[in-house]
């Protein structure tokens, strides 16, 4: 089964995080990384760049509108994410618990419909 | 209202909602049913004990305000099957146990045999005794076993539904089925110590060992005669006696052969001393006894400075001729490390090496990393080390095992 593990947590601690050392992983995802791959989960992942950089588009009444930014009610921001195949949720659920972010942030887990017949 | 009032109310809550539970749904073997009616009662002694006081007779108290809701639903649903007799009958049993407590059967070990069924989805047994016999939530116990909380709740009202619809039984198996039944009660109360005992940051998983706890000397003072109840409970009280000293002040972790033998629990390791020794006296050795023994070697080192690592093999050896289990076959890899060698220690784990249940086993990695750094394996070690710490879920011993790898990078 796919899963989608999406990656929420606050904002400017991650902004932190990356000016230090923009486009390097840190250990603890590195290893998150590795293990998935050993483990034969990984489908795919991201990190996604600040919510700064963001762009949000909507069609109204036949108008496209680009707005600046996401809708950034929420204090806590979509950071990235892991597309996973593993047997069932409650490993998907596991995965999730190992994720660095789980610590401070929130990992949220999806199923992923099977539209493809696979 | 004290803080001590509301836990000793909890308390004697906990153990009267058990030993309710199993008694109202004996005859029914309606377990939710025999919930929904103690939920009630539950709620109200939790809210008006800390005000008035514990009462004399908790049992009868909670069975009063129970027994009426319980016979109420009944009366309801089976008027048409069952008919007003039997209902009469069993109002009548109700009552008489609500008016003498002292006549209330204790069915708890019964209802504890009833979830651990082999017809009882394996996983799902541990839970389902947390559930019953202490009144842990879904929610609770979903944490704890981190499976989602709308998933554990389905299979729980699933495996309860199985219990009334197979019909499966509310009794103590006959002696000669016992030991094989008794061995999946067991199984369910250990793997809920297992799992409070690796997560040890997380408050439900600290709860969840000590219900283990309670649940293992309910068990062991249940059946006085079987030894491996006693095992059981001797295990979780060696480990539990460590667990102050598995982490620092500050929360890091501590690795076993580090901490600090001055904050082990010397009660505790009596007490489970004492148990260990009865049970070996009352008869035939299992799993269980061997691993407290296992930790009896180790808890050597209070007394000797050393633990008896040659008794330790020798026990994994036993051990692992009778469960087969690759994780007994790791640890006592690691045990052989000390008497024979790493080399030795790392040919051992060659056998294991293509069990993919060690493929996402964070504690294999890092024994294998650690034998392999002591070996001189440098490389190796690098990789077994990187698999570990992407597989920690505990905080304390990813940080713990980032500070490994930086040393073979380092040095």
């Amino acid at each position: 089964m796919k899963f989608m593990l999406l990656i929420h947590s606050t904002e400017p601690a991650v902004i932190e995080n990356t000016r230090a050392d923009a486009g390097v992983m840190s250990p603890e995802y590195a290893a998150y990384n590795d293990a998935l791959i050993k483990a034969g989960a990984m489908l795919a992942g991201d990190r996604l760049q600040p919510t700064t950089t963001a762009a949000s588009v909507r069609v109204r009444d036949g108008k496209t509108e680009v707005l600046d930014g996401p809708y950034a009610e929420t204090k806590e921001q979509f950071g990235g994410y892991y597309l996973i195949d593993v047997a069932d949720i409650d490993t998907a659920v596991q995965w999730a618990a190992r994720c660095p972010s789980a610590q401070f942030g929130t990992v949220e887990v999806r199923p992923i419909w099977n539209t493809r017949g696979d | 209202m004290t803080n001590e009032v509301r836990q000793t109310a909890e308390r004697v809550a906990r153990d009267s909602y058990g030993r309710l539970v199993a008694f109202l749904a004996a005859r029914t073997r309606d377990v939710a049913g025999a919930e929904d009616a103690l939920a009630e009662a539950f709620a109200s002694a939790l809210k008006s004990w800390p005000v008035d006081g514990v009462p004399t007779n908790p049992d009868a108290w909670l069975l009063t305000v129970a027994r009426r809701r319980q016979t109420d639903a009944i009366r309801r649903r089976q008027t048409r099957t069952t008919g007003e007799v039997h209902i009469q009958l069993m109002t009548e049993e109700l009552e008489q146990a609500a008016a003498n407590s002292d006549a209330i059967p204790d069915r708890r070990l019964a209802l504890m045999f009833a979830c651990a069924h082999p017809d009882i989805e394996r996983g799902m047994r541990a839970p389902l005794i947390l559930q019953t016999i202490l009144g842990m939530t879904a929610v609770e116990i979903a944490a704890a076993f981190l499976i989602p909380p709308a998933t554990m709740g389905q299979r729980l009202v699933r495996a309860k539904a199985r219990i009334k619809d197979t019909g499966i039984a509310f009794a103590i198996p006959e002696r000669e089925e016992l030991p094989l039944r008794l061995d999946a009660v067991l199984e369910a109360i250990y793997a809920a110590y297992a799992k409070g005992w690796t997560e040890i940051g997380d408050s439900n998983a600290d709860r969840l060992a000590d219900e283990a706890i309670w649940l293992g000397r309910l068990v062991a003072s249940l059946l006085p005669g079987e030894p491996e109840a006693k095992g059981l409970l001797a295990l979780m009280l060696y480990t539990e006696a460590r667990r102050a000293a598995r982490r620092c002040e500050d929360g890091a972790y501590v690795p076993f052969d580090q901490q600090d033998i001055a904050i082990w629990d010397e009660q505790q390791i009596v007490a489970a001393e004492a148990l260990l020794r009865q049970a070996n006296k009352a008869g035939p050795t299992g799993r269980y006894q061997i691993e407290a023994a296992i930790q009896s070697a180790h808890v050597a080192r209070r007394v000797s400075g050393r633990a008896n690592w040659e008794a330790v093999v020798g026990l994994y050896d036993v051990l692992l001729s009778l469960t087969q289990s690759p994780v007994v076959a790791l640890n006592r890899a690691v045990a052989l490390a000390e008497t024979q060698g790493l080399e030795a220690a790392l040919a051992s784990l060659a056998v294991i090496a293509d069990d993919k249940r060690m493929a996402d086993y964070q504690p294999y990695w890092a024994a294998r990393a650690n034998l392999a750094a002591r070996a001189g394996r440098r490389d190796e070690a690098y990789e077994a080390m990187t698999l570990a710490v992407g597989l920690a879920t505990d905080d304390a011993v990813r940080q713990y095992l980032i500070g490994q790898r930086w040393l073979l990078q380092d040095g």
